[in-house]
């Protein structure tokens, strides 16, 4: 379930605050075993990545029924959560991410990612 | 009590014991075990210390340990606040008894993009029960879900399946709720959680607060459906006194002094029967107070233990009091048989009071209570309540087996009676001081209004508060009424007054008497010499009668003899001459 993508391009914008305070996003995605939502929440959550921050992102995928102890570790609740840990401030978006537009305003990376890449990703099956 | 008992060996309902006193025994044992219970309430009312006791009393007294999954305070947080309480969780969670879990979501953090469940929710519920083999878990307040996570629809859902599954578990589980408008809860929990559903109710009245607890619904069991007071307090939550349901208690024969020699006799020569209850009433300055210390001191006396409750004085004042009528209390509460407890009424609800009282009798274990006076409690309304109150303590104390002696202050303008109407049920014997105004002052009367189970006096006695102790006096009644004090003083001197000048007359009556019957005497002994002389004369002249007669005769034969009148005839007998001068004379 891991994915791993270096930074290969340092693409930086005026107007992006939030991609402007990092580098490296470190993106978490927490779940309970592989339901369908878990992997539909995970295929948009790639998908929406690479868009946005091709290559200068990464993603760990937690399932708490390997680990239950990190759900009170890190006050998880719902799942699926996924907790943006760096670009500080930590931002949680929970559900299956299949609205985009919601998950670029928790990002904060909606300016210019709504308009781009609105409704594409619903239902994508595709894994890594 | 029977009843129940009976209902539950018909029907087993397994239940979890509570260890809450009173609880158990209004729910017939506990809380459904293996179900939820829902415990709503407004803020303030107690819900999470409830659930917090459930959890710590299994721990530690059922070795079923508990989970305490919180939605509102840290672990630290309450830690600290069940601290005051007596409960050390740290060892307990230490020792792996208990389980507790803050769940904390920060609602403004929280952007949701999509359906998501409360999976996360029910791995930590989970993996906190596997840690520790928990047998109870409490959800406190979980209803704050709803402002921190989006989508009520998905959250109702889920929470609907934690219940289920909770249920599936089968551990016993409490959900706090706040309670809503004009429903039990605010997110309508009780359309999900109907097994048991426990009301807890704070409210004011007249300024002080009453905490009472319902039991709404319980499914599968019989309960108790009142509304059953109930205190927190240093000892956590108790729901008091439930101890007697029915008219049962064992009654004594053992009789107890008053303390007033006087006032024993009056009740059959004996005293009060021990563990009945005691009622002095009267208005301000009847010595109410001092004749309940003249039974506490008679107690102390006796060995016994005496709890002396008192809602007007503090200690050093009515000790200091009591001993100018000659009533030592200190040595007493110096050897530990006398404990008193002074506050004011207005510094808790009755319930607190109560239970405070039922809790210092616990521990101390007195042979007598003395409350003084009952009517303290008495605030605008509220006499149903503080009569509900003393009908638990009376039956607590008759348990028990205590003597109560409650002293009730009277308005001057009411009529004695009604004023304790509401309380005379309750009371075994009762003493009515009252004051006699007569003749420009003010005096004590006491009399028994009614003792159960004795003959007593129907007497007034004037009641007078010296330096050694109480006394009681027979008052003076006479054509004028009841006199009392200086009244019957002056009374009893026009009296004394009176008898004296009776008693001179009878004397000189006496002394008339005697001196007719002397007189009447040596009347008789003139009367019997007179006679005596009489009698003398008498007998003397029969005397001479007689023998004037006898010469007579003599004269008669010897003129006989002179004639001759019988010349044959021998002198030989007077007869045979009689007979011949008869013969002759014809």
């Amino acid at each position: 379930m891991k994915a791993k993508h270096d930074t290969s391009k340092n693409g930086r914008r005026k107007g992006e605050p939030a991609r402007a305070r990092s580098d490296k996003w470190i993106l978490r995605l927490y779940v309970a075993g592989q339901t369908p939502k878990a992997v539909t929440a995970l295929n948009n959550l790639r998908l929406i990545c690479e868009e946005q921050l091709h290559g200068k992102y990464h993603i760990k995928v937690i399932d708490l029924l390997e680990n239950p102890q990190l759900a009170r570790d890190n006050q998880i609740l719902a799942v699926p959560t996924l907790v943006r840990q760096l670009p500080l401030p930590v931002r949680n978006i929970i559900g299956d991410l299949s609205n985009t537009e919601r998950v670029l305003v928790g990002l904060d990376l909606k300016e210019q990612g709504a308009r781009k890449i609105k409704g594409k990703v619903q239902g994508s099956k595709s894994e890594g | 009590m029977k009843k129940r008992e009976a209902q539950s060996h018909r029907h087993v309902l397994p239940k979890s014991p509570t260890s809450i006193q009173g609880l158990d025994e209004i729910t017939g044992g506990g809380l459904p075990k293996g179900r939820p219970t829902l415990v709503c309430g407004g803020a303030g009312c107690g819900k999470t210390l409830f659930a917090m006791e459930f959890l710590v009393r299994g721990a530690t007294q059922y070795d079923e340990p508990g989970v305490f999954i919180s939605f509102e305070e840290t672990e630290e947080e309450l830690t600290a606040n069940v601290a005051s309480l007596g409960f050390d969780l740290d060892s307990l969670v230490e020792r792996k008894k208990i389980w507790l879990e803050h769940i904390h979501v920060e609602r403004n953090e929280i952007e949701q993009s999509g359906e998501y469940d409360l999976e996360g929710l029910f791995i930590r519920i989970h993996h906190a029960i596997e840690s520790i083999g928990a047998k109870r878990v409490v959800l406190d307040t979980i209803e704050s879900l709803f402002s921190e996570l989006p989508s009520p629809q998905i959250l109702r859902a889920e929470l609907r399946r934690l219940f289920h599954w909770l249920k599936k578990k089968g551990v016993t589980t409490i959900i706090t709720a706040e309670r809503g408008e004009g429903t039990l809860t605010r997110e309508g929990l009780e359309e999900y959680v109907s097994d048991c559903v426990i009301l807890l109710d704070h409210r004011v009245n007249d300024q002080s607060s009453i905490r009472r607890l319902r039991i709404v619904k319980y499914r599968g069991s019989m309960h108790g459906t009142n509304e059953y007071p109930f205190l927190i307090d240093n000892d956590g939550f108790s729901v008091l006194p439930v101890t007697s349901l029915g008219l049962n208690h064992a009654s004594s024969h053992e009789r107890i002094s008053s303390g007033i020699p006087r006032l024993d006799t009056m009740l059959s020569g004996k005293g009060y029967f021990r563990g009945s209850t005691i009622l002095v009433s009267g208005t301000a300055g009847t010595g109410k107070t001092s004749i309940a210390a003249q039974f506490v001191e008679a107690a102390c006396k006796r060995q016994e233990r005496v709890l002396f409750s008192t809602f007007e004085e503090s200690q050093s004042q009515l000790i200091r009091n009591m001993r100018s009528i000659g009533i030592d209390l200190e040595p007493w509460v110096k050897k530990g048989l006398l404990q008193f407890h002074a506050t004011r009424p207005t510094n808790y609800g009755l319930e607190t009071h109560l239970t405070t009282s039922v809790k210092l009798i616990n521990t101390f274990k007195p042979h007598v209570v003395v409350l003084d006076p009952i009517n303290a409690f008495v605030l605008g309304e509220n006499q149903t309540e503080v009569k509900t109150m003393l009908l638990r303590l009376v039956d607590f104390l008759k348990m028990k087996k205590i003597t109560a002696f409650f002293t009730s202050l009277n308005s001057a303008g009411d009529a004695m009676e009604m004023t304790d109407v509401y309380f005379s049920s309750l009371i075994d014997t009762w003493l009515l001081l009252r004051d006699i105004e007569i003749g420009g002052e003010r005096n004590r009367g006491l009399y028994v209004l009614k003792s159960r189970g004795m003959a007593h006096s129907n007497q007034i006695r004037e009641f007078k508060l010296t330096n050694h102790g109480i006394e009681l006096l027979d008052v003076y009644v006479g054509p004028g009424g009841v006199l009392t004090g200086s009244a019957r003083l002056s009374q009893e001197a026009r009296d004394n007054a009176e008898q004296l000048l009776r008693q001179q007359d009878i004397g000189r009556k006496r002394f008339g008497l005697e001196r007719k019957r002397e007189i009447m005497e040596a009347q008789i002994v003139a009367m019997r010499s007179g006679f005596e002389a009489e009698e003398l004369e008498a007998l003397k002249v029969i005397g001479i009668e007689k023998a004037r007669n006898e010469r007579f005769i003599q004269d008669k034969v010897r003129m006989g003899k002179s004639r001759r009148s019988d010349v044959d005839a021998k002198p030989t007998g007077t007869s045979k001459k009689k007979t011949n001068v008869h013969r002759s004379v014809p």
